[in-house]
């Protein structure tokens, strides 16, 4: 990491909050010579909620713009061909910063046409599954079955159903297929690995994807002293893989070598409480399909 | 020095964009824009415009992409209507609140459904109150010369404020008029290359640590939104002090209206566009009849014009507004605008309200005589026939 930290003290984010680590591991290894879009989202308003306005302390030491929701990939753009119209472009990270609904769904669009035509930046999804800013909405990287707000279990429904043969959206995969350079996982549980992925990035020209699982404790449900647990949870059971595909090559990084159930990841988290045998047994399938994908089976 | 050619609108935007050395283009094909974006394509493979284009993935992805280039210090440029306008609205809004000086072409078209190719200002109107300055042009050589001036009006320091040029679709982009080019050193002169000072312009440097944009509380917003509008009024005099400049350098000035035969005028036509060019035909022709007619163009719609317009019409009985937009439940934008300019002045003149140009639908010279026509009735008479008057609409086809 850069020995000056990037994000100091006055940021706003909730106790426990995993995307603030992801994004402090982040900042701190891209350093000073950063220029940030954040997205509408819990870090924007964590980050630039009450911009320089007494009692909204910014609390990065770099220049960060917020325009929208659904920006970020083209913004970036717009600001890479600035830079290379002006001949300012080299040694400048340019990095776009935006949760799982600001990426996966509203803005997607804008992101593929920035990673199709090529732009060079950098672009750090921090995935809590849902719509935490406004308190717990559905996403398309909401994991099946889990309840939230707009998909609540009552007496017909039974939380998140999505098509069922994947567990989330496979967002690194949608992106993997643009032909992207560099196209990352990383867990916020595992910060050596996300930190490497970041250099590893920095070092690449053209567009790169780094998609961070950060677990939310409020939206979750559970403890805030938990939210690294539950993250390593993810991970140890397989419903989060790490790996990094690096010119069309997939390198998993972290192969799990005791791998747990899916149920013990899932049954610290009152999202998932309702969750009868049947259902625990078809996410433990859909995650050993996936893994299988992969070659960890 | 400067050539004369038989150019389209859309070219003369083209033109214009390379003479104003723009950095960044950005934008997303729409009829009837697409030359536009074309040419400058030609422009910038033949190595006559040295800047980046991103073609977005849609008008949204466009708009964006001007925002993050003007944001990091580029000159800015982009053009659409219609659909891809409404598509931008959301960062409209943003583009006017970061107080980045884009410029962007509107070649005006009627906005879905019914889906029509052609022109009227629905588009342009949907955006009237977002804070972006609009210019509204009616020949090939004023598209050319307001693109130039409108970068030099946006840039000004007392303005900081996007800008849309506005151009009739198909009627004003697609029709070629001879255009005086200026040669670029001359344009240079008048526009040197875009150089934001920190100090006013929002822009995003490594060196320096700045949130742009970002959450707003109650007690700041309102101060906010009042710069903006602050920033429009004093655009007023920035495009009367660009238009002189212009005109010093290349003979041309178009001002924040043109008042035509208006001086003595009992009865005066309003209107914004390729209707005016028309309307002066007709004046001509009343005018030798021994009518005392004239026509009000209003270039700069925002910022409105009040002083100038309520001196254009100090000696008018009755104003004749024409709208190529509707305001569903109430009449028309710009009507509602001059009622709001006349209403508490000394001088209120009678105002007709006409609705005019739907979707493409032909203003011809006889419309406008039959504007005339009623204008003058009301002139003798002091009575208004209808709070809303369309011109030439089928009555058979609406059942009634």
């Amino acid at each position: 990491m850069s020995p000056e930290s990037i994000i100091v003290s006055g940021h706003r984010a909730c106790p426990g909050c995993g995307p603030i680590l992801a994004l402090k591991y982040v900042f701190n290894t891209l350093g000073k010579n950063t220029i940030a879009h954040i997205a509408t989202g819990c870090m924007q308003v964590s980050l630039m909620g009450g911009g320089a306005f007494p009692g909204g302390e910014f609390p990065l030491l770099i220049p960060a713009l917020h325009t929208a929701f659904e920006t970020s990939g083209a913004v970036i753009s717009g600001m890479d061909a600035g830079l290379k119209a002006l001949g300012k472009r080299d040694g400048i990270n340019l990095v776009a910063i935006a949760g799982d609904g600001g990426t996966a769904d509203i803005g997607i669009q804008t992101l593929s046409g920035a990673i199709e035509r090529g732009h060079d930046f950098i672009y750090i999804c921090y995935d809590n599954e849902a719509y935490m800013n406004t308190g717990n909405q559905r996403s398309g990287t909401t994991t099946l079955f889990a309840a939230t707000t707009t998909t609540p279990v009552g007496k017909v429904k039974r939380g998140e159903y999505h098509l069922p043969l994947k567990l989330k959206k496979d967002m690194p995969a949608i992106i993997a297929a643009h032909g992207a350079p560099y196209v990352a996982t990383a867990s916020i549980a595992y910060p050596t690995d996300l930190i490497k992925k970041v250099k590893k990035a920095i070092e690449i020209r053209g567009p790169r994807y780094i998609h961070v699982h950060a677990p939310c404790p409020y939206g979750w449900g559970f403890p805030e002293d938990k939210t690294i647990e539950v993250a390593r949870l993810a991970v140890q059971t397989g419903c989060w893989i790490l790996y990094e595909i690096e010119n069309g090559k997939l390198n998993v990084t972290l192969k799990v070598t005791k791998r747990k159930t899916v149920k013990e990841y899932l049954m610290i988290q009152k999202r998932f409480n309702h969750l009868t045998e049947e259902e625990i047994a078809k996410i433990q399938e859909l995650v050993d399909r996936n893994l299988m994908e992969f070659g960890l089976a | 020095m400067s050539n004369r050619k038989l150019i389209s609108g859309n070219r003369a935007v083209a033109e214009a964009v390379r003479l104003s050395e723009v950095n960044v283009v950005s934008a997303y094909p729409i009829s009837p824009q697409t030359p536009i974006v074309e040419y400058i394509s030609e422009y910038i493979a033949d190595g006559k415009l040295k800047a980046q284009f991103i073609q977005a993935e849609s008008e949204f992805g466009a708009m964006a992409a001007c925002i993050g280039a003007s944001a990091v210090g580029a000159r800015v440029f982009t053009a659409t209507c219609s659909q891809g306008l409404a598509l931008m609205h959301e960062l409209n809004y943003v583009a006017a609140g970061l107080r980045l000086p884009i410029v962007m072409a509107v070649t005006n078209r009627r906005l879905s459904q019914p889906l029509g190719m052609w022109c009227d200002h629905s588009d342009a109107m949907g955006e009237r109150d977002s804070g972006w300055l609009q210019l509204y042009v009616e020949s090939c050589q004023e598209v050319l010369d307001t693109i130039i001036q409108a970068f030099k009006i946006a840039e000004s320091k007392n303005v900081l404020l996007p800008i849309m040029v506005c151009l009739d679709g198909f009627i004003l982009s697609h029709t070629s008029e001879v255009v005086d080019i200026p040669e670029l050193e001359d344009v240079r002169k008048f526009l040197p290359p875009y150089e934001p000072d920190p100090k006013y312009h929002t822009l995003l440097d490594v060196n320096v640590p700045m949130a742009a944009g970002g959450g707003c509380p109650p007690a700041y917003a309102m101060e906010f939104d009042y710069k903006k509008f602050e920033a429009q009024i004093q655009a007023k005099e920035v495009i009367k002090k660009v238009d002189e400049e212009f005109a010093e350098l290349f003979g041309r000035r178009y001002g924040l209206v043109e008042a035509y035969q208006c001086e003595d005028a009992e009865i005066i036509l309003v209107a914004m566009g390729t209707i005016v060019s028309t309307a002066k035909e007709v004046v001509d022709v009343l005018r030798d009849q021994g009518l005392p007619v004239g026509v009000l163009k209003i270039r700069s719609y925002r910022p409105f014009p009040k002083n100038e317009i309520l001196k254009a019409i100090s000696n008018a009985k009755v104003l004749a507004i024409v709208n190529r937009a509707i305001s569903y439940g109430v009449g028309a934008p710009l009507y509602s605008d001059i009622a709001a300019t006349t209403c508490n002045a000394s001088h209120q003149p009678i105002l007709l309200n006409f609705i005019a140009g739907i979707g493409g639908r032909d203003v011809t010279p006889k419309d406008i005589m039959t504007i005339f026509e009623k204008a003058k009735k009301t002139a003798e008479t002091g009575k208004i026939e209808s709070d809303v008057e369309w011109i030439g609409l089928n009555r058979t086809l609406v059942g009634g």
